[in-house]
């Protein structure tokens, strides 16, 4: 007998959809109110010391505030001031390659560059349907040796290293990507305003890191 | 080194004491790979890789 039920299936597919579309609609709105923040913080010269403070405001925010306000209508907001803080604290980074005579196209490569990233692996992701939720633990251990590697090397400084620790970033950031379009497909997350949260940050880790990428080739300084 | 460098260095190791218990956990109980499942996750990788590639090729013409 078969035990396929059709009316289970039919609204875990519409359940999908909606944290889908909710998602990338909240995704859209966050990273253009994060572009608003980043032109504030240009206009205004922010200092890098500004810049620290707003990412680790970001972060309190994602540890401490984020996972009791998911689940309502506040998490929004948290949303937003998380992207926000993100965004502003981009004003001194931006300024800096902008000071570069070729600076306005290292810019626009990286942000035209982290879009087409983004769409590519999304796309691959619904097209194929495939389940990538056993790359998490691989992911995570990754990024937790790319976090002891940028520790080590503000005290060895070695420029070398910095180059291949921004490679392997946008590396496990694009298998995050991977990761949590999929855990959203096939309903392993149904929180919509985690879900931005997650491919916000790998969206910005990519653009950040491409842009220290594209700057160390392109940079004519 | 100056205090930034410090406030940096303070943050990722902040970054880290939070992460370790999600990686640790996230390590053990993530579903284990199928064969071809990593195939399927090392195309598009590689993609991302050319792409860059390209892209510093571009910016450095």
């Amino acid at each position: 007998m078969n035990n396929f039920n059709p009316s289970i299936s039919t609204t875990s597919a519409v359940s999908m959809n909606k944290v889908l579309r909710n998602t990338y609609l909240l995704l859209s709105f966050t990273l253009l109110f994060s572009a608003l923040t980043a032109g504030i913080s240009m206009m205004l010269h922010v200092s890098h010391v500004v810049s620290i403070v707003c990412s680790f405001a970001a972060m309190g925010l994602i540890w401490f505030v984020l996972p009791r306000t998911a689940n309502s209508s506040a998490g929004i907001g948290v949303v937003f001031a998380i992207t926000g803080l993100l965004g502003f604290g981009l004003g001194p980074i931006l300024n800096h390659y902008l000071a570069l005579s070729n600076g306005p196209q290292l810019i626009a490569t990286s942000l035209g560059g982290t879009g087409v990233i983004f769409l590519a692996l999304s796309g691959y992701v619904l097209t194929t349907k495939r389940d990538f939720r056993f790359m998490g633990g691989f992911l995570v251990v990754g990024l937790v040796i790319a976090v002891l590697a940028m520790v080590a090397n503000i005290f060895l400084q070695i420029p070398a290293l910095s180059l291949a620790l921004s490679s392997a970033i946008i590396l496990i950031m694009s298998g995050f990507i991977l990761f949590d379009t999929s855990r959203i497909i096939n309903g392993g997350e149904t929180n919509y305003i985690n879900a931005t949260v997650s491919l916000y940050l790998s969206i910005y880790n990519i653009f950040v890191s491409l842009l220290h990428i594209l700057g160390i080739f392109g940079g004519d300084d | 080194m100056d205090g930034m460098q410090i406030a940096i260095a303070v943050f990722l190791v902040l970054m880290l004491v939070f992460l370790f218990p999600r990686a640790k956990q996230m390590f053990f109980n993530s579903p284990k790979a199928e064969s071809g499942d990593w195939s399927g996750a090392l195309l598009p990788l590689a993609g991302v890789i050319g792409f860059v590639v390209l892209l510093i090729w571009l910016v450095s013409q």
